[in-house]
């Protein structure tokens, strides 16, 4: 038989805040566990939540990003359950009133294809601390540095199909809080947590299989590789004969083994009800208006400009517009050199390439967008090819400099000059009696690709100075010349 | 010196007729020889007391002496007091020195007030007789066989036995004024939001207020203008000026209108009780004032919305209490699930957890909408009926509770029993209103309170009123005959 997956997301993105949703201590990460817990944080008796409305800002901020209904009126509810991180004995989350309501977002397949992933809800709640379970001996260790560090948790209708999908949409997610500056995207120490919820069912029908929740993924290739697992763990049980049983799973990354953690039967009832020391959000729509005209550049206007304004192609924009800092570099790139494919091509290509080999992001490259701009200037007025180029710029990440100080100091300047390239044209066809008399046999409308060898060697006796646009022309007549 | 109010010990200290440190030595040796007597004191802070003592003769010395400077009290073990034991009258907090100072708490300090100790209550507030405190109870000055009343039963036994001028109360469905009327004190429970909540350890906490007990209405009102005021470390405080109570004591009463509830004047009322507050009523016709009966119509709704609402809300604001952080915690745990149950099993006591497992019940799925969904549409109506009843007249009178202070031991088999002794003031938590119970009487020698609700923010108007018939009669100035000079 054949299967269908689907899979639903439910993301903690860790809002960029400098202090909690309900108290006055530092969210930064790392610390000496405890020590940026207040006694609010400890749930002390007596104590009370302030809310941060900075944390309202930046879920609205996500909120319009997402072309969401944003909730006038948001509820605080009391989550409860006992656990020892979570010290209050119930955690502060929004249900029936959240933040966000319905938005999308789009995501772009390898195969050019853009699709919508729905958004259910998003809601404003706060993270729990961290149980250590390892340094003491047949003891637990926690630390509430984390506990009350903002949250929202944005919840996908089940509109993912493969675990491609899923990763490109977590992918475009990364992007999009990042692009806003409300979340640090840093997922390895937990900035953006996935939480996967997966079923499978006939190809063909309607009905939603049982879905399985795989909690806690913190990275893109965790999350595909437990969504395989798990598909495939489905079919094989069904196709057994057996039933999926709905359950919370655990997906170690380093050993590649799922477990099941609890069933539905031993869920807790959470017992939600409105917190009463919280009062109700309420906001209006010059709020609203506020907080969009405060928002930066987002992907999807990135990706129109440069569709519109450089000709790029939708896969092209789709990428350079992944992240603001990208975004911001390519354009700046593309503005210099006044030519955005070109800019482009050098942005994916050889910057990528270099960066990915030092393992660093484009905010730490060596090479700053004017940097690029400027070379990229010099092969546009055809001081140097675009294989020169390549050299200039790693002594450009090496050493910096400007292309111009760097075409000069290692004389690269390509050669236009026709008499000279006249002579190396010369040379190359004098020792080059074979291919010279192929070429002549050859029928006239072939000859063209055999151009290729006579080029090549005649770039390589210039020091690949010499203009290919002049070499060809050269080459063209003088062989053609030979044939009459 | 021990039978002065805070504004004639306030007089005294003015004038230098004795000192801060003169009075505080006499309420501390006062409290020591006689509150076995009471056991009104969880915690006596005699280092603390005489400390702050002398600090308030030093200011007043140098002249910068205010209204509270050197005004001894007793707050409530309700509220956290830094470096002291805050128990809430529990096993579970017996063990925990707060960090840190309530607002409340923090308010009296800079105003100058002299902290005594830490009075008796029922554990975590839950309870209308202070027989669930794990410390013992408190007993009643007018007969010590019965209940001061609760859960603030021990600052109302303390200021009736003129242990201390004045002390904290805090009323989540009736804990001021019900031992105010059964010790015949002076308590008022402000308008929700009108005074701080942080610090104060949560039992419900969208009833919970904290205020004033002392003998007098003017006493009340030199305490309400230090705790009330907004808090930015409380979300439901409310930003609000808080007026000069104690200018407007003797605005006249000529025209005021008092309604009263027919409801409240029903079956459930003791006939005497009826009798005294109807001749309190009559004394207000004699300063100028006009009575018509009114309906609260919904008033049988009360005592089960708050019986679901108040266990819901304490159900999990006691979820902090796990052995893990603070508090109690068992001996040996076996594991995380016998350290939970093990540390709340015997940490906290049998009335605490009936209300968490009824409060958990009516949270629980579903049972949430049959219960905790239903009680709010109450509460509403609840709230509905005040405020049309407001809109006719400027107060509603009525008995603080059914019958007079009762026997030790004589509820505390039938729970439901014990929850109808709050027939009468629950309803006003539900509704966030402000309510006072003066004395206006006695039954067999024991008091008897006089109920005054009023508008939201009206604090002053109850004051005003409160204080106006204690100028025309005597009842707030009587003293049980078992106290001792």
């Amino acid at each position: 038989m054949e299967w269908e997956t689907v899979i639903g997301l439910e993301i903690h993105v860790q809002l960029a805040t400098k202090t909690k949703i309900f108290s006055g201590s530092s969210t930064a990460f790392g610390a000496e566990p405890n020590t940026q817990a207040s006694a609010v944080d400890l749930a002390l008796p007596g104590t009370l939540p302030v809310f941060n409305e900075n944390a309202l800002r930046m879920a609205v901020m996500f909120g319009l990003a997402i072309d969401a209904e944003i909730g006038k009126r948001s509820v605080f509810e009391r989550k409860n359950y006992f656990y020892p991180d979570l010290p209050k004995g119930y955690q502060t989350t929004q249900l029936a009133e959240p933040v966000v309501g319905r938005g999308h977002v789009d995501i772009e397949l390898a195969d050019g294809r853009t699709q919508r992933v729905r958004i259910h809800h998003a809601h404003l709640e706060e993270d729990a601390g961290k149980s250590l379970h390892e340094d003491f001996h047949g003891m637990t260790g926690i630390d509430l540095n984390r506990a009350g560090t903002p949250l929202i948790e944005i919840v996908t209708e089940p509109d993912m199909r493969t675990a491609e999908q899923a990763v490109a949409f977590a992918r475009k997610l990364h992007s999009l809080v990042t692009s806003l500056g409300i979340c640090d995207g840093n997922m390895a120490e937990g900035s953006l947590r996935f939480d996967v919820n997966v079923s499978v069912r006939p190809k063909g029908t309607e009905t939603l299989g049982t879905r399985t929740e795989t909690k806690n993924l913190n990275s893109f290739r965790f999350m595909e590789e437990a969504i395989e697992l798990e598909v495939e763990r489905q079919i094989e049980v069904i196709e057994g004969g057996g039933e999926i049983r709905q359950e919370t799973r655990l997906y170690n990354g380093d050993t590649k083994v799922a477990r099941a953690m609890r069933s539905k039967e031993e869920a807790n009832d959470y017992r939600y009800f409105p917190c009463p020391d919280l009062l109700p959000i309420v906001i209006d729509d010059a709020y609203i208006e506020a907080v969009r005209a405060s928002l930066p550049i987002l992907p999807a206007q990135w990706k129109a400009t440069f569709i519109e304004q450089y000709g790029l192609s939708d896969y092209d924009a789709s990428v350079l517009s992944s992240n603001n800092v990208q975004a911001a570099y390519f354009d700046q790139v593309a503005r210099r050199c006044g030519d955005g494919k070109l800019a482009a091509n050098w942005v994916m290509g050889e910057l990528a390439r270099l960066l990915n080999q030092h393992d660093t992001d484009i905010k730490a490259s060596p090479v700053s967008a004017e940097q690029l701009g400027g070379l990229l200037e010099r092969i546009k007025d055809d001081t140097i090819s675009g294989n020169i180029a390549k050299k200039v710029f790693e002594a450009m990440w090496l050493d910096g400099g400007t292309a111009d100080e760097i075409i000069e100091a290692k004389g690269l300047k390509q050669v236009t000059d026709s008499g000279a390239i006249e002579g190396i044209v010369d040379q190359v066809i004098a020792s080059s009696d074979k291919q010279v008399e192929q070429y002549k046999a050859a029928e006239p409308d072939k000859r063209g690709k055999m151009l290729g060898f006579f080029m090549g060697q005649v770039m390589k006796a210039s020091g690949g100075k010499a203009n290919p646009g002049a070499v060809t022309g050269i080459l063209k007549q003088k062989l053609d010349a030979l044939c009459d | 010196m021990f039978d002065k109010t805070l504004a004639e010990l306030a007089g005294g200290l003015a004038a230098g007729d004795f000192s801060s440190l003169e009075l505080t030595e006499s309420c501390l040796s006062r409290i020591k020889s006689q509150d076995a007597a009471y056991n009104s004191f969880i915690t006596v802070t005699e280092e603390l007391a005489l400390g702050q003592a002398r600090a308030a003769d030093s200011l007043r010395a140098a002249g910068k002496a205010g209204m509270f400077t050197g005004l001894p009290l007793a707050h409530k073990d309700i509220f956290c007091t830094q470096g002291v034991r805050t128990s809430c009258a529990s096993r579970m907090l017996d063990n925990f020195i707060a960090p840190y100072d309530a607002t409340l708490v923090r308010k009296f300090n800079e105003a100058g007030a002299v902290t005594l100790g830490k009075t008796n209550m029922d554990e975590f507030a839950m309870g209308s007789s202070n027989e669930s405190s794990f410390y013992g109870p408190s007993r009643n000055p007018w007969d010590t066989d019965r209940v001061p009343g609760g859960s603030s039963g021990g600052s109302a036994a303390a200021i009736a036995a003129r242990l201390v001028p004045a002390a904290t109360g805090t009323d989540t469905g009736g804990s001021i004024r019900q031992p105010a009327a059964l010790c015949g004190i002076t308590g008022l429970k402000p308008t929700y939001g009108r005074v701080s909540r942080y610090g104060m350890i949560a039992f419900a906490s969208s009833l919970d207020q904290a205020g004033p007990m002392a003998r007098t209405a003017e006493d009340a009102a030199l305490m309400l203008k230090v705790m009330a005021g907004f808090d930015p470390m409380d979300s439901t405080c409310v930003e609000q000026d808080v007026p000069d109570y104690s200018a407007s004591l003797n605005d006249s009463l000529e025209g005021l209108r008092i309604g009263l509830p027919k409801e409240y004047f029903a079956d459930n009322l003791n006939p005497a009780i009826a009798e005294q507050v109807q001749n309190a009523v009559r004394e207000f016709e004699k300063l100028g004032a006009t009575v018509k009966e009114i309906s609260l119509p919904n008033t049988a709704l009360a005592v089960p919305a708050y019986y679901i609402i108040a266990p819901a809300e304490a159900s999990t604001n006691l979820s902090r209490f796990d052995g893990v952080r603070y508090g109690y915690r068992c001996d040996n745990p076996v594991d995380l699930e016998d350290l939970y149950k093990r540390s709340r099993g015997e940490g906290f006591g049998d009335e605490v957890k009936r209300r968490i497992m009824v409060g958990t019940y009516a949270l629980s799925a579903g049972y949430y909408d049959a219960y905790y969904r239903k009680a709010q549409q109450a509460r509403r109506l609840i709230q509905q009926d005040f405020i049309q009843a407001l809109s006719e007249v400027d107060v509603i009178m009525g008995p603080t509770t059914p019958q007079p202070a009762f026997r030790i031991g004589e509820k505390t088999s039938d729970p439901v029993q014990m929850y109808m002794e709050d027939i009468y003031t629950l309803a006003l938590n539900l509704a966030g209103l402000p309510g006072m119970s003066v004395p206006c009487g006695q039954v067999q020698g024991l008091p008897v309170g006089l109920q005054i609700i009023g508008n939201y923010f009206a604090e002053a108007k109850l004051l005003n009123v409160a204080h106006r018939f204690q100028q025309a009669t005597d009842w707030h100035t009587q003293a049980p005959a078992s106290i001792k000079g």
